[in-house]
């Protein structure tokens, strides 16, 4: 495997005392590959991606984007390597969709100018890309949490990043929607060799990604490809549920509990 | 669809500063005496009644209008709350008790030619606005509820200190400290207001570059610090600028209310949210409210002037409350 375009290597990082949140956490992501990042609540992933995306800066440890050390990169360089998607955005102003996904060009614009034609371009097609565009004009406080998910995942996508970082993008979207939104992704894997860490709790999406990382308390239980990661006894452990079942059925990893 | 950001910003500068040049017309023509504009030159009692008194008025009104409305705008999108402004935040009423505590010990003392007065105004302003935010934000999230409490806490106890002040000061003092409490544009000549501009034009300079960060941040803060907005860089600039704008405006026209907060959302409901047309927007818009406002202060009754702060409380405190109302509407978040 050639030089990974995200390395984080033995990551720690402590709330407070007694309570790690993530402790000696690696991670690789190679150039068009699809990661999911999977656990209980309170494992540790929305902390993993945060320092990831620069949020939060590691207590110790390294990461390593493009062969350049994370705090080596000037912010708005990396902003055009990295795009983070929170798992919502609460505005408390009605801003208009199109104007929203149009700040993600951000890192691609002079500091005093206002965004180009191309800008506006690239901010519409990333509105289409991300099934969309038919709310450009409305306000994002008068969409649903769905919606808001798909606005969002399409200003991270105006950005042009080689890196996506996304936490929990489908946990607000219909069965429909969730499915659009793996194709989506896999489908910019495919063409334009776009990278993609995302945390999910729907482990049947997974199936398609090239590699699952389980977090469990913090740690990283297991890693490699879907099948592999994806058994009984893995699960069971790390949601603590004794009824927890897969099953593998051609491609898909079935992921259920017996109630 | 609606015109890109670069064209709305064109017809927003065009359309307000047309509004300005007409506020400044009318704020000129009204008065208990009358002034006829064409006899400025010749007639020496015209000239006197106008470069004295009127003109320095109306320039006082758009210094102090443009200060605060903008001050509102930049710190209602820090806050990422509407009902933010200086007057809701505490923040004049934090330099209306460090300017009393300089109004008890005299107007006229100077540091470096700059009126000590300014300078305790901005630490009463910049002591408020930094304890409200540290009240207000527990972690990562800042509270909109807890924000506007401490501020209310705020108001109160300066209104306190500057109360205790009052009654320990000597009686010209207190009397002084009564008149501009109040909140009033009343001035005398021009220096004044040069001395404002000197220390204003700067920081509201100095405040608009910072428009497209303020407009990320407006948005979403997550994204705007992934985006590269350095966030607490952004945030001690925008208290200290807001501090020392709110300062310099409070210690010489008392806390005039809710400016900050009716002006940014008038030039959002016409240009849109986008915070680097409603900055300057604001800036242009605040002070044609302010010179209109007065003007209606001086003429409303026949033979005596209200102050203006009063208009502005009676306008803004309606709009206060439609705008809660209104953001219980949203309150999904």
């Amino acid at each position: 495997m050639s030089q990974p375009l995200l390395e984080a290597s033995h990551l720690d990082y402590v709330y407070g005392p007694g309570c790690a949140a993530v402790s000696d956490v690696s991670l690789q992501v190679s150039e068009a590959t699809m990661t999911a990042v999977i656990g209980a609540n309170g494992s540790g992933k929305s902390t993993l991606i945060r320092m990831l995306s620069g949020l939060l800066r590691p207590q110790s440890g390294s990461i390593v984007l493009n062969g350049v050390p994370f705090d080596d990169w000037e912010p708005r360089l990396r902003a055009r390597q990295i795009a983070y998607m929170p798992q919502t955005t609460a505005t408390a102003f009605p801003f208009r969709v199109i104007d929203l996904v149009l700040s993600g060009r951000t890192p691609h614009t002079l500091r005093f100018r206002f965004e180009s034609v191309r800008d506006a371009e690239i901010a519409m097609k990333a509105l289409e890309v991300a099934g969309a565009a038919h709310l450009a004009d409305r306000p994002f406080t008068s969409l649903s949490g769905g919606e808001r998910q798909m606005v969002i995942l399409a200003r991270a996508l105006a950005q042009e990043p080689r890196v996506l970082l996304l936490d929990e993008p489908s946990s607000a979207l219909d069965l429909k929607h969730r499915a659009d939104l793996i194709r989506t992704l896999s489908r910019l894997r495919a063409a334009n060799g776009l990278s993609i860490v995302m945390i999910t709790h729907d482990l049947q999406l997974t199936g398609t990604f090239d590699q699952v990382v389980a977090l469990h308390e913090g740690k990283v239980a297991a890693s490699g490809p879907p099948r592999e990661v994806l058994k009984d006894v893995l699960l069971r452990e790390i949601f603590q549920d004794q009824n927890v079942r897969s099953q593998q059925v051609g491609e898909q990893t079935l992921v259920w509990v017996d109630l | 669809m609606t015109a890109p950001a670069s064209k709305r910003i064109v017809l927003a500068i065009v359309t307000l500063t047309a509004l300005l040049a007409v506020s400044v017309v009318i704020g000129v023509s009204v008065g208990n005496q009358h002034i006829d504009l064409t006899t400025i030159f010749s007639d020496p009692f015209s000239q006197t009644l106008f470069f004295r008194l009127r003109l320095p008025r109306v320039l006082m009104g758009l210094v102090i209008g443009a200060s605060l409305a903008v001050c509102g705008a930049a710190l209602q999108a820090l806050f990422r709350n509407p009902l933010a402004d200086p007057y809701t935040l505490g923040v004049s009423g934090g330099g209306a008790l460090g300017a009393s505590i300089a109004i008890a010990f005299g107007w006229s003392a100077r540091f470096f030619g700059i009126p000590l007065v300014f300078m305790t105004s901005f630490v009463g302003a910049m002591v408020a606005v930094t304890l409200v935010r540290a009240i207000a934000r527990t972690g990562a999230v800042v509270l909109p509820g807890a924000l506007l409490l401490s501020g209310v806490a705020v108001n109160l106890v300066s209104a306190a200190g500057v109360l205790t002040i009052q009654y320990m000061a000597d009686s010209a003092s207190a009397l002084r400290i009564l008149r501009w409490l109040v909140g009033s544009l009343d001035v005398v000549g021009l220096d004044s207001i040069y001395r404002m501009t000197a220390i204003l034009a700067p920081a509201w300079i100095a405040l608009l570059l910072l428009s497209r960060q303020l407009n990320l941040l407006a948005m979403d803060e997550d994204t705007a610090v992934t985006l590269g907005v350095n966030i607490r860089r952004c945030e001690m600039m925008v208290h200290a600028l807001c501090s020392l704008i709110v300062g310099v405006t409070v210690s010489t026209g008392g806390a005039i209310g809710f400016v900050g907060l009716i002006v940014p959302h008038a030039v959002r409901l016409m240009f849109g949210e986008d915070l680097r047309i409603v900055l300057p927007g604001s800036l242009l818009l605040g002070a044609s409210f302010l010179i209109l406002a007065d003007a209606l202060a001086r003429s409303a009754m026949p033979s005596t002037e209200l102050p203006v702060g009063a208009i502005t409380g009676l306008m803004g405190g309606p709009a206060f409350l439609w705008l809660l109302r209104r953001r219980q509407q949203y309150s999904a978040m």
